[in-house]
């Protein structure tokens, strides 16, 4: 299912615990290393780089496809893809394969086919958006520096 | 978590203020600190590379002030906000996260007398240069652009001639020159009208005017769309590598947030110009009434502006298309408007406007005084023109006032004086001035 409600992000971010990401950068100036950053240090994620040019990040192993990830440690709650468009497709099959609960592409990762693909396996489905950024939305973070979180509640969190 | 897309007014009340996850203070707590502890030396790290969220030093950042920044960026449709010491400072802001020495910027020169001068002295002398030209003249709008300009600029509502700026056609014109629409929306409000829902880029106000609107803080406040493509080549300082953040790329790490980040994390940093904490929350407990208030504003100014059309005295009204802030023209010229000014009891003569109490102003001898005869044309002040910011009191006693400072406005100073029964000696013995209320002329 296509998660395009607030609702449904918060759901799966707050039922989720292991995120493998695909394409996650030791190279601090690329945003994907920023993202791992942030959810390494800052989120309850057991975050996984996925990555055939780098053997660790920041001390976190870093496995050659989804596959080896998933031979150790099965499939994971989010697969976060920071991927050029036209690379989707086998990243997305290889997501169905290993049993992966939710797909999340990063903001300008969007081909129709895998989205297609993989919402039709019965997964989650989060297109153009940012992982830390939708933690953050939830945490409070976004809150700490004047952006609009959206969120509205009188209740005690 | 809902999906509910609350109103306005709402939002006016709850947006960026969650009750305080530490006490549970459901008003938003006044965190009066310079600086935040830090969890570790990762996560201090972490700070400062941009990576996390979280506080370092109130010149950047402070828990109050980022709920009244949340809360404008909900009611004006943006992305993200900025505060800043005042409204100039939040407009310069703008200006030096996107433009630097041998740069361009078009604006308006239908504006405040304050940004006059901010962009044609002290801008120009930083090394960017501003063409001015109507706000209602697309051609020379269009013609004004050159490569290296970086913005168009203008004011929802022009102070103090009320001109208002047509943001779509305007915004169209910026996009086509692949340049942003800076509006000041200060006199509108995002009550009356959000110029990012009609295709602005960045919204700046002076929070000083409605959104306290009891006249209690000098403040100022940046909003943006998270719209504009910053990567498009004509801005480098955000999507080149930044010598003053590690080389960060902006657009590129932070995407649609570059333009907040940067300016934040680099020009409020460097610059200096944040909010207060307490600032913030007397605008914080201003905005929650903004809707109610500019509803009454907006009552009040209509009476008051057909008051004044029915006025002999009175040469011209140049009656607010939207707001309630405008100007008009006593018969007589300038002498008339000094005594005009003198005469009222209740309107308080002062430089400011959108406050909770009825203001008034002579722009050509103060607000805009320091413009040429020529600037001022072109901003659309007359010499005789009176400014007024009507508040929230009855509008009948209002009027009263008005109504005696016509009459004095019109009549010859001496003839007050020899006639006037206030002056009289047998008046002396008035039961009124016994107890101790001089009248007028006697101190």
């Amino acid at each position: 299912m296509i998660l395009d409600t607030v609702s449904a992000r918060y759901g799966l971010i707050a039922g989720s615990k292991t995120v493998a990401m695909v394409g996650a950068s030791a190279n601090p100036l690329r945003p994907s290393y920023t993202v791992f950053s942030y959810l390494r240090t800052r989120s309850p994620f057991i975050v996984t780089p996925i990555n055939p040019r780098f053997a660790e990040i920041d001390g976190v192993k870093a496995y050659r496809s989804l596959k080896a990830y998933a031979a150790e440690h099965g499939g994971p709650d989010i697969v976060n893809v920071f991927r050029k468009p036209a690379d989707l497709v086998p990243v997305t099959r290889e997501a169905i394969e290993v049993g992966a609960r939710a797909i999340w592409y990063q903001y300008g990762v969007i081909n129709e086919e895998a989205i297609k693909l993989a919402d039709e396996a019965g997964l989650d489905v989060v297109v153009d958006r940012c992982l830390k950024v939708e933690s953050a939305r939830f945490n409070g973070g976004l809150s700490t520096t004047g952006m609009n979180s959206g969120l509205i509640t009188s209740r005690r969190r | 978590m809902q999906d509910r897309q609350f109103g306005f007014s709402t939002r006016a009340i709850h947006a960026g203020t969650p009750p305080d996850p530490i006490t549970g203070s459901r008003v938003a707590p006044i965190y009066q600190t310079a600086a935040y502890v830090f969890g570790s030396t990762e996560q201090a790290a972490e700070l400062f590379q941009l990576r996390s969220y979280g506080h370092i030093y109130s010149r950047i950042s402070n828990p109050t002030v980022a709920a009244f920044e949340e809360r404008m960026a909900s009611l004006e449709g943006g992305l993200g906000s900025i505060a800043f010491s005042s409204g100039l400072a939040a407009q310069l802001g703008v200006v030096l996260t996107l433009a630097q020495a041998g740069d361009h910027i078009v604006s308006s020169q239908n504006v405040y007398g304050g940004t006059v001068t901010q962009f044609s002295i002290t801008l120009k002398r930083m090394g960017i240069e501003t063409a001015f030209v109507p706000v209602d003249d697309y051609d020379a709008i269009r013609s004004a652009i050159r490569p290296n300009t970086k913005m168009l600029f203008a004011e929802t509502i022009a102070n103090p001639s009320g001109t208002l700026a047509d943001v779509p056609r305007l915004a169209q014109i910026a996009h086509d020159a692949g340049i942003p629409l800076i509006v000041d929306n200060t006199f509108a409000s995002p009550v009356l009208f959000q110029p990012i829902q009609r295709g602005a880029d960045v919204v700046v106000h002076s929070a000083t005017k409605f959104i306290s609107g009891h006249g209690t803080v000098i403040g100022g406040v940046l909003v943006e769309s998270g719209k504009f493509p910053w990567g498009n080549g004509k801005f480098p300082l955000l999507s080149q590598p930044s010598p003053g953040y590690h080389n960060k790329v902006f657009t590129e790490t932070f995407g649609e947030y570059a333009f907040l980040m940067r300016a934040r994390a680099e020009v409020l940093r460097d610059v200096g110009s944040q909010m207060s904490p307490m600032d913030a929350w007397l605008l914080l407990l201003g905005l929650e009434t903004l809707p109610l208030r500019m509803k009454a504003h907006v009552a009040n100014a209509a009476q008051i502006a057909q008051f004044l059309k029915q006025r002999p005295e009175v040469e011209w009204v140049n009656e607010p298309a939207m707001g309630s802030i405008f100007t008009f023209g006593i018969r007589g010229g300038r002498d008339s408007g000094r005594r005009f000014i003198d005469a009222l009891e209740l309107w308080s003569h002062l430089a400011n406007v959108g406050d909770a109490k009825s203001l008034v102003i002579h722009p050509a001898s103060t607000t805009h005084s320091q413009l040429s005869d020529e600037e001022m044309v072109k901003a659309g002040v007359a010499p005789e023109s009176i400014r007024l910011s009507v508040g929230l009191e009855d509008v009948d006693d209002l009027i009263w006032d008005l109504d005696n400072a016509l009459k004095a406005a019109v009549l010859p100073v001496e003839r007050r004086h020899d006639n006037g029964a206030s002056c009289h000696p047998e008046v002396s013995k008035d039961p009124e001035l016994i107890e101790g209320q001089p009248l007028e002329g006697k101190v």
